[in-house]
């Protein structure tokens, strides 16, 4: 029979260091949605998405219930819509934001992902039509995310479609300028984009991914920041152990969730994601446990390896859990999400090119990272070509979520609101790279072989 | 199916009894008691098997919730399988 000790240790665990499962995301495949009459397409997605996941908000209430484990999030993922879209004859995309907009309030659930396109060796026509709506899409939906994939180790980076992100980031900001510039957040660059990622904004369903699948993303940075409290000034192999066990048993608890998730919907299970992802809660952030190793704040010297450290434990820990570990399974470090990466960043000890280091050692990228509004689409891009270069280089996702705050500068700060946080304007580059964006073309697939 | 019932708060007269009262009443059967100090609270911890229980899972729960909030204590009912999941291979 289980200990007091032991239930007492998960009771604090969600009770005081916020362990709770982040997200219950449904994939969908809508690739049978396909029609060559545009309304009948989108028909035919919301009736399937709001049929499949007719009960994932309810299933997802009942287990948090019955197992005392906050579950934050019920979310969808879908097909990319370029390749769902593209056997439609239209030009206008933004109607199938709407379905899906739809679809994603009926069932309830806080955000639906696959507004998408995959582009990393070129455009598809579909793609093409996809990415100019973008815009529109985010400013007229409230629960609609979208990503593009622009480059990938084995392809190389699409730099037509690094360019036109740029542009793309710009005017959805100014879209959405009345709403906190809200559009931004809802929209991932990517490099190597995984297939079956339950987390937003990224998260669609593959090609090669199961008609319907349930993946269930676990966070918990409080738990590893109590553990390592614990270890005081020990050596970095004690506080890598300690990572491990600790990750070890939070995902052991994403994967009862989700097997139970997916036996009550009938619906295969495909992966736990393990990864640490902070939310502006106090005790809820990833700085502070590289703070806990021992570094005075996010962005001194040594948050890099603090982080690898702390990134690689979590997966080795996590990896041994599930019978099944898949989505990006790390450390996330959104800017805006992290109290102490906001502080940090609005005192300027964190600059923008310490974290593009972070990002080559941990899961994400540059994530809600805001910058002044006067920023060009080139430097953005710019910016984006560097992102996706790190991810090329070290067969490692990477992506760019960043916010060019309209009418603001260095010093202010964009409030989100809820779990996006609030985000300090972070100094960028005012060098000029427009020439460097404007040549276009493809940059090569890497090497894989003389490695140094 | 079994559970795991934990009351947590400062120690007073009539917990055992308000819980055990309403465990009685929804025909849920103790199996196991204990206390234990948490952060100096008093904790009290009862394994339980629900497998004749009259009500569902959902009503029990919220109801053992409100016994607690008028004794000044907070009450939770889990499975027992997350602590299984979490700490037994």
């Amino acid at each position: 029979m289980i200990g007091n000790k032991e239930i007492l240790e998960t009771i604090r665990m969600i009770q005081e260091d916020k362990l709770d499962i982040r997200t219950i995301t449904m994939g969908i495949t809508l690739l049978d949605c396909a029609d060559s009459d545009p309304s009948a397409a989108c028909r035919k997605i919301y009736d399937k998405i709001t049929r499949r996941a007719e009960k994932l908000v309810r299933t997802g209430e009942d287990i948090e219930r019955e197992y005392g484990i906050p579950i934050i999030n019920k979310r969808i993922s879908v097909t990319p819509i370029a390749m769902v879209a593209a056997a439609s004859d239209t030009d206008k995309y933004v109607d199938f934001a709407l379905a899906l907009d739809k679809a994603a309030a009926t069932t309830g659930v806080n955000f639906i992902g696959g507004f998408s396109a995959l582009v990393q060796k070129g455009y598809s026509d579909s793609a093409i039509k996809l990415i100019n709506s973008i815009p529109e899409a985010l400013t007229s939906t409230d629960r609609v995310c979208a990503s593009v994939n622009v480059g990938s180790t084995q392809a190389g980076i699409n730099m037509d479609a690094v360019r036109r992100m740029g542009e793309v980031i710009v005017e959805t900001s100014r879209m959405s300028a009345g709403c906190a510039c809200n559009g931004c957040a809802k929209l991932v660059v990517f490099c190597n984009a995984p297939n079956d990622n339950p987390f937003m904004a990224g998260a669609f369903h593959g090609v090669g991914e199961p008609e319907c699948v349930i993946n269930v993303g676990v966070s918990g940075p409080g738990v590893v920041k109590r553990a390592l409290e614990r270890v005081k000034g020990q050596d970095f192999t004690t506080v890598s152990e300690t990572i491990k066990k600790t990750a070890f048993k939070v995902t052991r608890m994403g994967q009862l969730v989700a097997s139970e998730a997916s036996s009550r919907l009938g619906v295969p299970f495909g992966i736990v994601d393990l990864s640490l992802a902070p939310t502006p809660a106090v005790g809820d952030s990833v700085a502070e446990i590289l703070m806990e190793m021992g570094i005075e704040k996010a962005g001194a010297c040594g948050t890099t390896a603090a982080l690898a450290i702390l990134n690689d434990a979590v997966k080795k820990g996590g990896a041994m859990a599930s019978s099944s570990v898949g989505g990006l399974s790390g450390a996330f470090i959104p800017v805006s999400e992290d109290n102490q990466m906001l502080a940090a960043a609005a005192d300027g000890s964190l600059t923008l090119e310490r974290l593009e280091a972070m990002t080559a050692v941990c899961s994400v990228g540059l994530d809600m990272v805001v910058v002044p509004g006067d920023t060009p689409a080139t430097t953005i891009s710019a910016m984006i070509a560097d992102e996706m270069a790190i991810g090329m280089i070290n067969t490692k996702t990477t992506a760019v979520r960043v916010i060019p705050a309209m009418g603001m500068q260095v010093g202010d700060t964009l409030e989100f609101g809820g779990l996006l946080g609030s985000g300090p304007v972070m100094k960028i580059s005012t060098l000029d790279s427009s020439e460097f964006i404007a040549r276009g073309g493809r940059i090569p697939a890497p090497l894989n072989s003389l490695k140094n | 199916m079994r559970a795991v019932i934990t009351v947590i708060g400062c120690d007073k007269i009539g917990i055992i009894a308000g819980v055990t009262a309403e465990l009685a009443n929804d025909n849920i059967n103790i199996l196991n008691i204990s206390q234990a100090l948490m952060d100096n609270l008093f904790t009290m911890i009862m394994m339980v098997d629900m497998s004749e229980c009259s009500q569902p899972f959902a009503e029990v729960s919220d109801r053992l919730k409100s016994c607690g909030q008028q004794m000044g204590v907070e009450i939770r009912i889990q499975k027992e399988e997350i602590f299984d999941s979490m700490h037994r291979i």
